[in-house]
């Protein structure tokens, strides 16, 4: 007679029935009840397919940077407590790079770089861009190809040769729709011929457009531009991922060896480490999706507790309906049970149209925003099973004060 | 099932309330015995306590103390699941205002009480059964009918389908024709009397000596006491009422006011 007996299979079927044909009598009520719901889920399903989209989106741009990358810059991070820029401090040479190369067997290859900004004439128009010096192997390291043409070379490198490759945004902006490939730029008035043109990249990590620049060989660039023999960088490609951290110490060790700094002086350069880039855009963007989730979550919770009003005034307007069903010699049990199974049958059904909902919204969404959306199964099935607990949670009470009527009351309830 | 024991038996019942701070004594010590097949009309003023003994013996409420025999069952020492359990197995109920589910169909409703029955009754069986006693009460053609969409005449004629459709051994009516207009009121109790002829027993409390005359026996309450058992002096047989047209002015069952679940 307790309740353990409703829920043999028969009886619970019968009792699943009662509630089904107890809600649709009022199908107006039960589907705005199950409208919080709806919009809870939708909401959750929506907003983390927007996150997980996000964080797909930005983890793809940060392993376009290239594979297995480290970047030495040259500069201690901060200066007697001073958080310096990196670059800001010249303390990279060009022997610095060669011998990375020939003393370290885990580099594949070592790209040293300088950068300027400067104005670039060509084909009668002007355009301020970056100039950066690289190495042949730039290409190489950064994963980067390029639509027409060919990259400088190492003959080109040694002889500073007044060669460039130019980013698809600078070309645009100097040729128009004009293969550049062959043409003259004057880079600070120094005449330069185009030799490759780059595969447009879009925005990098930092929102920067990567295919605003020029590229020239970085010998080129520090006779000719800066007049510096100081590089600001050295891209790193490791060759095996596994080998990231112990080739990380090598070079530190290395440079500090190199630079002769004494064991109590700080680095006077730092390492980029792109794992560690890809660690704290995930963490940011699991904040931005735990957020969005969270927000949309408390909804869901607000449509729980839509449920428990509705399922509390029907209990309260089914008063009479509820003591006729215990007179014939419903168990208080089944009583219980019927109700519970409402608020459930309500929470479920919400969360379904919600799931399918949410999916068409996260689409309506990425197709008008052109965000990437990526619906996870697992919020999916999350988010079911929430809108369960809830419609089990917020149907409890109800149908526990459901169950506690007396029938003499109820069928004398006006 | 069957003893020599009367089928209902009531030892110095008394029921008392309290309400606020005063006990009111709703039942004082009634005793009673009813056989099986009588059919019993309780009256009385309102406060009389006839609702507080009706309900007793419906087991929906347990007397404060004294005795209450159904069939040998002690019903005072039951727990709310048995007397569920009682109720659903050997009684069935007739009120006033009807009581039947909105937008729900004749068949559904008379159906109900089979859905809580222990062990359970298969579908067809419930189907089949309350096709049964709505034909048993003249409804076999309005098995898909809404209360709304019938007389009220015809809504308690569901109801008492719905009392008959357990099978029970007694049935307990509360004032079944208070909303009803006075053929139709003839027709239920022609109804009724042909339940009791068929071997049910009947209980119905009542404030309209017209209604209780039908009956085999008129208990009349005043202040939780019953202060008359007597026989009506000449019982009124509803069917032969019904046969000569005369003796009533309305022929057309009337539209009355009738109440359903919300």
């Amino acid at each position: 007679m307790n309740l353990l007996a409703q829920l043999a299979p028969a009886r619970l079927w019968l009792t699943i029935g009662v509630a089904f044909r107890a809600l649709r009598r009022n199908s107006l009520r039960s589907a705005l009840t199950a409208l919080g719901i709806i919009i809870g889920v939708s909401s959750v399903v929506a907003m983390v397919a927007i996150g997980n989209g996000a964080q797909a989106s930005i983890t793809a741009k940060v392993a376009a940077l290239g594979q297995n990358l480290l970047t030495v810059f040259s500069g201690p991070r901060r200066t007697g407590g001073v958080n310096s820029g990196l670059g800001s401090a010249s303390t990279l040479t060009i022997a610095d790079a060669d011998a990375l190369q020939r003393e370290i067997p885990g580099i594949a290859a070592v790209s040293p770089e300088v950068t300027t900004a400067a104005q670039l004439v060509a084909n009668g128009r002007n355009w301020s861009s970056t100039v950066a010096g690289e190495s042949p192997e730039y290409l190489a390291i950064r994963n980067w190809k390029l639509t027409a043409g060919s990259m400088f070379t190492e003959r080109d490198v040694r002889s500073a040769a007044r060669v460039a490759v130019i980013g698809s945004k600078a070309a645009h902006e100097l040729f128009g729709p004009i293969n550049p490939v062959g043409m003259n730029v004057r880079v600070r008035n120094i005449p330069f011929v185009i030799i490759g043109l780059l595969e447009s990249k879009g925005a990098g990590v930092g929102g920067q457009n990567q295919d605003d620049r020029i590229l020239i060989p970085y010998t080129t660039a520090m006779r000719r531009l800066t007049g510096d023999r100081y590089l600001r960088s050295i891209n790193l490609q490791v060759r095996d991922a596994a080998a990231i951290e112990s080739v990380q110490q090598q070079v530190t060790l290395l440079l500090r060896q190199r630079h002769r700094l004494p064991p109590d002086q700080e680095d006077d350069f730092n390492i980029f480490n792109q794992k560690d880039v890809a660690a704290t855009v995930d963490s940011v963007t699991s904040v931005i999706k735990l957020l969005l989730g969270s927000v949309s979550g408390i909804s869901l919770v607000v449509g729980g507790i839509g449920i428990m009003n509705i399922m509390l005034v029907s209990v309260t307007e089914r008063t009479r309906e509820i003591g006729l069903r215990i007179a014939v010699g419903a168990q208080p049990a089944a009583i219980r049970l019927q109700f519970l199974l409402e608020a459930v049958a309500l929470s479920l059904s919400g969360g379904l149209v919600g799931v399918i909902l949410g999916i068409v919204i996260s689409q309506l969404i990425g197709r008008v925003s052109g965000f990437v959306v990526a619906i996870s199964p697992e919020s999916i099935a999350l988010a079911f099973g929430v809108s369960f607990a809830i419609g089990a949670f917020f149907g409890f009470y109800p149908a526990r004060r459901a169950a506690a009527l007396d029938p003499i009351e109820a069928l004398r309830y006006e | 099932m069957s003893s020599t024991a009367p089928f209902i038996q009531l030892v110095n019942l008394r029921r008392t309330y309290a309400s606020g701070d005063v006990a009111v004594h709703a039942v004082r010590d009634v005793s009673l015995t009813i056989e099986r097949g009588d059919f019993v009309a309780i009256m009385g003023s309102s406060g009389s306590g006839k609702s507080t003994l009706m309900n007793t013996l419906g087991c929906l409420d347990r007397p404060s103390s004294g005795e209450y025999l159904l069939d040998d069952v002690h019903v005072a020492g039951l727990d709310r699941p048995a007397l569920a359990h009682l109720r659903n197995q050997r009684l069935g109920f007739v009120f006033q205002s009807f009581n039947l589910l909105p937008r729900t169909s004749a068949l559904e409703n008379v159906e109900l009480p089979l859905l809580y029955r222990t062990p359970l009754v298969p579908a067809a069986t419930r189907r089949a059964r309350a096709r049964d006693a709505l034909t048993r009460v003249g409804l076999a053609n309005r098995l898909d009918h809404h209360p709304s969409q019938l007389s009220g005449g015809q809504q308690q004629r569901i109801a008492i389908a719905r009392a008959l459709v357990t099978q029970p051994d007694l049935i307990l009516a509360d004032e079944p024709t208070g909303n009803l207009d006075t053929r139709t009121s003839i027709e239920i109790m022609a109804l009724f009397q042909e339940l009791n002829d068929a071997g049910i027993t009947l209980v119905m409390v009542t404030h309209e000596p017209d209604i209780a005359a039908f009956c085999r026996r008129i208990l009349v309450m005043r202040d939780g006491r019953i202060v008359s058992d007597t026989q009506p002096p000449r019982r009124r047989i509803a069917r032969d009422e019904l046969a000569t047209p005369t003796q009533t002015s309305e022929m057309e069952p009337t539209e009355t006011t009738h109440t359903q679940l919300p």
